[in-house]
């Protein structure tokens, strides 16, 4: 079945043409690559908001980009333009704000923030109401657009939709920390299914909030190596201790690879296959034998027709909790069986930290980048092997090696877990 | 889009509808049938100046067997789940351990209940401006559940239809108001019709009854404040909508899978289109995407609107006078906005309008009650229009027809 434009299945094969990055390591392709080469962290103490007597006060945040007025919604979207302008350039498919097809999004949810809430709360006065009702008093007084309009679940998307110029609905996936797999994989089924010729899809993520943060806490799901930030992100170590909050946009352009053929593209490499399973077993953990992930994993390499031996390298999810890395090893062995032996397997968290909705997008985009460079990022801060997870996991330096095949992974709370295969043109 | 090949037809197999009026599909069926009369059923007062559309008492176990599932679940979720099993059930698909394995799961979410005792707490503690996210550093930690964030996380709607009813093939939650339950909706439709997936359950949940969720739409001043009217009666009192509490999921389902395990289909999607225009445009046609998948679909036949207006002006307007001129041309015979009986369910409304098409559909009339006339009329349900229309962003329909009879050919 396979042919030229097609894969193995007779489906239109999905090539990238154009990404971008923004992560704490920096803004665009270039700055985010060398930095995560040479091992650099971009973790460091929260100076967005006081941490006084929080057990956590660390995280990966993008500061380099301050929209005024300031909100998470608000650095979601700045971030999320930034990643897409550079794609979008780099595929060179259209103008900036005429994107010829639909855009994926990967988003946090949104809600109201303290300081809105609290000014919104001071323009009644006690007298007149109390509690929620004086919220409500506050609201119904007068309009409040802005507001309104920026803390929607929708509004990100739109925001997005409008800078780009994308075609129809806006679609906002929440897979938690699959969401920018999920974004990818939805651009993908479009392609497939010749619904649409192009597709950009974005993952993007604020999250380093007073009450996200706290919300991690009380889950101790993060790390509180607070003293040494750059050093707190250590997947598969023995001492990790927990994931570390971090911002950041990924944004990858999709197109049919026989359009983007016939208009002259230049293709970056193609995305082969993608599986997701769900998980019933718990809200925050997997399954104990791991077949939730084993079956995203599998569903991938069927999806993209590839034997397990032709993976060459995995962006490992790798958040640093025991939970995950463990989990991560054992399924990756499930499927990989002794081939796991020869496969380096890296966390780009462990420098840039968990960007949560973003992990997926921006992964993609490093995975990619993997493949073009032959070099492969390491997992910086692996001092201490576990010795339950014997994987080359590329110590501490970035390694040389020609790739052509990667695998990766990206799992969130809820039990949805999503995987990719990507590959060289 | 629309579904062309024949196997891959897009068959409803399963409905799950929960809201202010009942439970369950016969419950809505016999509102739908004129066999019980229908007066929405409205609180004034618990949210006042809010009405709002409250939910039926539910036997929670009933669905959610586990106590300890509850307990890790907000109201919303809570809803979601129930109307998930009940769609399940219906299908005849609950506890088939092999073909909730292979389902997909596609959930339209806002987010959870907040804590709003412990909200009010750190703003009367919080003296000037700038100090809320310092008392609520302070607060936040020892005041909040610690799994109340993934009673509140939106993805977790779906977590929890995973771990209480299995279905696991694969989950995607979509997010985005209104955009939500069109993304779900289309994302089913497409995948189905395409082949890419056998069988979806779609939909989704709101709980009104929420003063943390009325606030976020009476921000852009969204809600209708003033004693219940209908839909088509609020546009002189500056619109608004009332919002209704309600759980919505649907079995949609490959034709040839549902006919190879002899599922019974209440209805067919026959098409499904979806856009976001720039509403800073209004008065122009907003319905672009509407208007030419009718010219598409409904060209020969007449149909019935079922329209997910919502009340808030001035796009329901719009919406009207659009729907106006298509009756006027006979392209259609009447529009019934289903939010007059349910409440506006954001997310949730899109699915809840198809689910009442699919049963409308299966029973073969609408009473004309529905339509403000007298008991005992009735209208003929060839072709059902279900419009989906945001308060703010996003457009969608979907074009609802009856199965045919089988033929002698066996099929």
């Amino acid at each position: 079945m396979g042919s030229e434009i097609h894969d193995k299945f007779g489906r239109p094969l999905v090539a990238i043409t154009g990404c971008g990055l923004v992560t704490s390591l920096g803004l665009g392709k270039e700055a985010n690559w060398s930095g995560l080469t040479q091992g650099r962290s971009g973790i460091r103490g929260i100076a967005r908001f006081s941490t006084d007597g929080l057990r956590t006060a660390i995280a990966g945040t993008v500061d380099f980009l301050r929209p005024s007025p300031f909100s998470a919604p608000a650095l979601a979207i700045a971030m999320a333009i930034a990643a897409g302008e550079e794609a979008v350039i780099e595929a060179d498919i259209a103008r900036v704000g005429s994107f010829p097809g639909p855009l994926y999004l990967a988003t946090p949810p949104a809600e109201l923030e303290w300081p809105q809430r609290k000014s919104l709360w001071d323009e009644i006065g006690e007298s007149e109401a109390a509690g929620y009702q004086r919220l409500l008093a506050a609201a119904r007084g007068r309009k409040h657009e802005d507001m309104a309009s920026l803390f929607q679940f929708g509004s990100v998307a739109d925001h997005l939709a409008d800078r780009f110029g994308t075609r129809g609905l806006p679609m906002s996936v929440s897979t938690a920390c699959a969401s920018g797999a999920t974004a990818i994989q939805l651009g993908v089924e479009a392609i497939r299914r010749r619904q649409a010729n192009a597709v950009l899809c974005i993952g993007t993520d604020s999250s380093v909030q007073i009450e996200a943060l706290i919300r991690f806490i009380l889950l101790s799901a993060l790390s509180t190596r607070n003293e040494t930030p750059e050093k707190a992100s250590r997947p598969f170590s023995k001492d990790r201790d927990g994931f570390v909050m971090a911002e950041g946009a990924g944004a990858l352009v999709l197109e049919e690879y026989a359009s983007a053929k016939a208009r002259g593209a230049r293709v970056l490499g193609f995305v082969r296959g993608c599986g997701e399973k769900a998980d019933d077993y718990h809200r925050t953990r997997s399954k104990p034998d791991g077949t939730a992930i084993i079956g995203a994993i599998r569903k991938a390499l069927l999806d993209a027709g590839v034997e397990p031996e032709e993976i060459g390298y995995v962006n490992a999810h790798g958040t640093s909790t025991p939970e995950n890395d463990k989990m991560e090893y054992l399924s990756l062995k499930a499927v990989l069986g002794d081939h796991l032996a020869r496969t380096p397997v890296s966390s780009n968290k462990s420098m840039i930290g968990h960007t949560l909705s973003a992990a997926g997008a921006i992964e993609a985009v490093f995975s990619l980048m993997t493949i073009r460079t032959g070099k492969l990022p390491p997992t910086i801060n692996y001092d201490v092997p576990d010795p339950e997870i014997p994987l080359d996991v590329v110590p501490n330096a970035a390694r040389d090696a020609a790739i052509t095949t990667v695998l990766s992974n990206s799992f969130g709370f809820g039990g949805q877990n999503v995987s990719l295969v990507l590959s060289s043109p | 889009m629309r579904g062309n090949d024949h196997e891959n037809e897009v068959w409803i197999t399963g409905v799950g509808l929960v809201s202010s009026l009942g439970e369950g599909v016969e419950a809505h069926a016999r509102i739908l049938s004129g066999e019980q009369p229908c007066a929405a059923c409205v609180d004034e007062t618990t949210f006042a100046p809010y009405p709002v559309h409250p939910l039926v008492p539910l036997t929670l176990s009933k669905q959610i067997p586990k106590n300890s599932d509850q307990r890790q679940m907000e109201g919303w979720q809570r809803l979601g789940v129930y109307a998930a099993g009940l769609a399940l059930e219906d299908a005849q698909i609950k506890g088939c351990a092999d073909l909730l394995d292979r389902m997909d799961l596609i959930v339209a979410a806002g987010s959870g209940e907040r804590d709003t005792a412990v909200d009010c707490k750190v703003l009367e503690m919080s003296g000037a401006s700038d100090s809320a996210p310092l008392r609520a550093s302070e607060i936040l930690p020892s005041a909040l559940r610690p799994t109340l964030f993934l009673a509140q996380l939106s993805n977790l709607l779906a977590g929890n239809i995973s771990i209480v009813h299995h279905v696991t093939g694969s989950s995607r939650t979509f997010m985005g108001e209104e955009m939500a339950g069109l993304s779900a909706i289309d994302n089913a439709f497409q995948r189905i019709a395409a082949g890419q997936s056998e069988m979806c359950l779609v939909g989704g949940a709101v709980n009104a009854e929420r003063e943390d969720l009325l606030l976020a739409y009476e921000l852009g001043h969204n809600l209708w404040r003033h004693s219940f009217e209908r839909i088509e009666q609020r546009a002189q009192r500056g619109g608004g909508f009332v919002p209704g509490s309600v759980g919505a999921f649907l079995v949609l389902e490959q034709r040839r899978h549902a006919e190879r395990r002899s599922a019974r289909a209440y209805a067919r999607v026959t098409a499904v289109g979806t856009d976001r225009m720039r509403r800073t445009n209004v008065e122009a046609n907003p319905f672009a995407c509407v208007s030419n998948l009718i010219d598409e679909t409904v060209a020969g036949s007449t149909g019935a609107v079922f329209s997910g207006a919502s009340g808030v002006a001035p796009v329901t307007a719009a919406e009207f006078a659009f729907l106006d001129e298509l009756k006027r041309r006979a392209q259609i015979e009447y529009v019934w906005p289903y939010g007059n009986i349910l409440g506006h369910a954001v997310e949730a409304h899109f699915p809840a309008g198809i689910a009442l098409a699919a049963l409308a559909q299966h029973s073969g009339r609408v009473s004309r009650t529905l339509l403000g006339e007298c008991p005992g009329r009735f209208s003929s349900v060839d072709r059902i229009i279900v419009t989906g229309v945001g308060h703010e962003r996003g457009e969608g329909v979907a074009v609802i027809d009856g199965i045919p009879t089988r033929g002698a050919n066996g099929i």
